[in-house]
């Protein structure tokens, strides 16, 4: 019993952060029906600046404390929006109207110019950085089994839930979210109707490229080690929580992004640790078998 | 073509006249060592050659070997298997006899074929992957270490100092990781303990607090992992953020500064396999002493590199011939050599039968034997 709960509070904290990616990947797909790439690589762009951040601060002798950890959200959110922003505007609005391949490809190698623009210019090897919140609390005691909730853990659970829930707010309930929403249904329509679909698309990109910031400053407070080629592998299990969740829809990423933490947790807590990406890749599969379009999309309706 | 062929044939030809010459009973005998002199590990090249540089010179002050002088080449590979392919034919083209080195395994091993063939004989410094020699020909030898070595000390070491409790055994499933775990394993088997749990686990990954969980869930105190020091320290900081009283033991991928920045003030106590410092011993305190009249400070594989080829010496004088099939026989049924190293024998493999690796611990940002 502990020990599920144990692994059950390291399941949603590593799909909090699962999660949080994977909302960029559908944000974008549902605007402009493309899959963003390079997103995983924003993340990662978002993690530097934050160690940057830190690395800054910690020179001016300033880094502990609640405020320095809000600096490098902030800081990092800043920067990370710019390069979504800058993104967009070079790769994929001159190619917006041409064939659907054309931004994929663009995509892919935005994401390897990505990697090796960090890698050049920060070298290849990993950057560490200590812990900034250590130590925990104490959740339960079975025997001599502790179950222990860290500081950082929490600060992922809380920040992820209240970024989320101000992205909805704003998705829901401003007049930039009433045109996204436009946008994603018919794009031609809502520029009749006088919404700047450029523009809209500009800042859904600027939007995901923050929140993959907030999820690349959690990545480095919890595990205090990056280097150039993070991206790759949390884009690609974010895209999965993606498409788990069914792509398009804001609450099935993060559903999606729990379910595959959740489940590479427990497989690795019960069974193999070794075939822990082959067990969340069936259920995946499995999944589209039987919903096609993940768990909480929305049938395509073909437009005529 | 038969401009090419033509060229082979030159080629050829000249490679069989450098030969000629060197074989000559006057002229000095070309030894060579060969590493990276350049790239991201020059630093190593710089070891060897320096080391290789110093024994030459106190080898022909002593009056040579078989009364002729040596002349050293140096070869460079870069770490490149490729490029340590043709540096391995151009220094047999030239008549080399002998090399010390490379010091990647993975330049190490391809060339060690062309030696074969091209007969030259070959004792590395460096290279402790334990293919260099279990695959290799009548021609390889090192100085070194090999990682499987570096197991039996850590298991006997584990079942010793940490009796009753509980040990887990984790890798990460490369040549190097679990080589290393699966010969801890079997040491520690027959020192008479048994692993409580023994795991892969996916290089590269971040977040390891799964497994790190299923430690605590089955009260693991002592953790062997067969890996590099990226995972090791995250599953240690993983362990220390879940409550966990977890000592760390891993292998020589562990002594590297970037262990201690990862794993911060946790890493207390952790320990790793590593070669003893060979600067300290008795035996090489007066080379040592010459190199420091230079102020180059003998660290790392100088004084391996420096041993390599005091053994060389000693062998073709024993044999009075520098054939290098002779030499080679003479390394493994004779000895032991006398080196700045201490004594060294060889196995039929030409793997040093006395394996030098002792226990380092981290402690307050360094690390120390112990």
């Amino acid at each position: 019993m502990a020990y599920a709960l144990q692994q059950l509070i390291n399941g949603i904290s590593l799909g909090m952060i699962y999660g949080l990616i994977a909302v960029g990947y559908t944000m974008v797909y549902g605007i402009i029906g493309m899959i963003n790439f390079a997103h995983g690589d924003v993340f990662m762009i978002g993690a530097f600046i934050a160690l940057i951040t830190a690395l800054l601060l910690s020179a001016g002798g300033m880094l502990d404390g609640p405020a320095a950890i809000l600096l490098m959200l902030l800081i990092s959110m800043a920067f990370t929006a710019f390069y979504g922003w800058t993104m967009e505007r070079v790769a994929y609005r001159p190619l917006r109207g041409s064939f659907r391949l054309a931004p994929l490809i663009t995509a892919i190698g935005l994401s390897i110019v990505l990697q090796n623009y960090v890698q050049v210019s920060q070298g290849a090897r990993v950057k560490p950085m200590e812990a900034l919140l250590p130590g925990g609390i104490e959740v339960m005691r079975d025997g001599g089994f502790v179950v222990q909730l860290s500081f950082t853990q929490m600060l992922i659970i809380g920040v992820t839930l209240a970024v989320l829930a101000v992205f909805t707010l704003l998705v829901t309930r401003t007049p930039l979210g009433r045109a996204m929403r436009a946008c994603e249904q018919d794009r031609k329509m809502a520029a009749l109707l006088g919404i700047d679909t450029d523009r809209t698309i500009s800042l859904t990109f600027v939007i995901g490229a923050a929140l993959a910031a907030v999820a690349g400053t959690m990545y480095l407070l919890r595990y205090g080690v990056i280097d150039f080629y993070i991206g790759f592998l949390a884009g690609v299990k974010a895209f999965t929580a993606a498409v788990l969740g069914g792509i398009g829809s804001l609450p099935g990423a993060v559903l999606g992004g729990l379910l595959i933490g959740l489940i590479e947790t427990f497989w690795s807590a019960y069974f193999s640790v070794q075939y822990k990406d082959v067990a969340a890749f069936s259920i995946l599969v499995l999944t589209l078998i039987f919903l096609p379009t993940g768990l909480l999309g929305r049938q395509e309706v073909e437009k005529v | 073509m038969l401009t090419r062929r033509g060229l082979i044939a030159a080629s050829a030809g000249l490679g069989i006249a450098a030969d000629a010459r060197a074989q000559g009973s006057t002229g000095p005998i070309r030894i060579a060592t060969a590493g990276p002199m350049t790239g991201q590990y020059a630093a190593f090249g710089t070891q060897m050659r320096l080391g290789a540089e110093q024994a030459v010179a106190d080898l022909n002050a002593a009056g040579g070997v078989l009364g002729r002088q040596l002349a050293l080449e140096i070869g460079d590979d870069a770490c490149d298997p490729r490029q340590a392919v043709s540096v391995a034919n151009q220094l047999a083209g030239r008549g080399v006899r002998f090399v010390a080195g490379h010091f990647c395994s993975g330049s190490s091993i391809p060339a060690s074929k062309v030696y074969a063939e091209e007969g030259v004989l070959q004792i590395s410094p460096a290279s402790t992957n334990p293919r260099f020699t279990d695959e290799g020909g009548w021609n390889t030898f090192r100085t070194c270490g090999r990682d499987d070595q570096q197991g039996q000390v850590a298991g006997a070491y584990i079942a010793k100092t940490f009796p009753g409790r509980k040990v887990a055994i984790l890798h990460d499933n490369s040549a190097y990781g679990k080589g290393l775990a699966d010969e801890t394993k079997k040491a520690l088997n027959a020192a008479g303990t048994t692993e409580t749990l023994y795991a892969a686990y996916t290089p590269g990954e971040r977040d390891y607090n799964a497994i790190v969980s299923r430690l605590k869930g089955a009260g693991v105190e002592v953790a062997y992992v067969g890996g590099y020091h990226t995972e090791a320290g995250l599953i240690l900081r993983q362990a220390k953020e879940q409550g966990m009283n977890l000592t760390l033991i891993g292998g020589d991928a562990l002594v590297t500064n970037e262990f201690w920045q990862i794993t911060g003030a946790t890493g207390e106590g952790t320990l790793m396999t590593f070669s003893s410092d060979p600067r300290k011993r008795a035996t090489a305190a007066e080379v040592v002493q010459r190199f420091r009249a230079k102020n180059i400070d003998p660290e790392g594989y100088v004084l391996y590199t420096y041993a390599a080829l005091q053994i060389w010496a000693q062998a073709a004088a024993k044999v009075n011939s520098t054939d290098p099939r002779r030499v080679a026989a003479a390394l493994k049924a004779q000895g032991p050599w006398q080196t700045v190293l201490g004594p060294i024998s060889f196995d039929a493999k030409g793997d040093v039968t006395v394996p030098d690796y002792v226990f380092y611990i981290w402690r307050n940002g360094s690390y120390a034997e112990i």
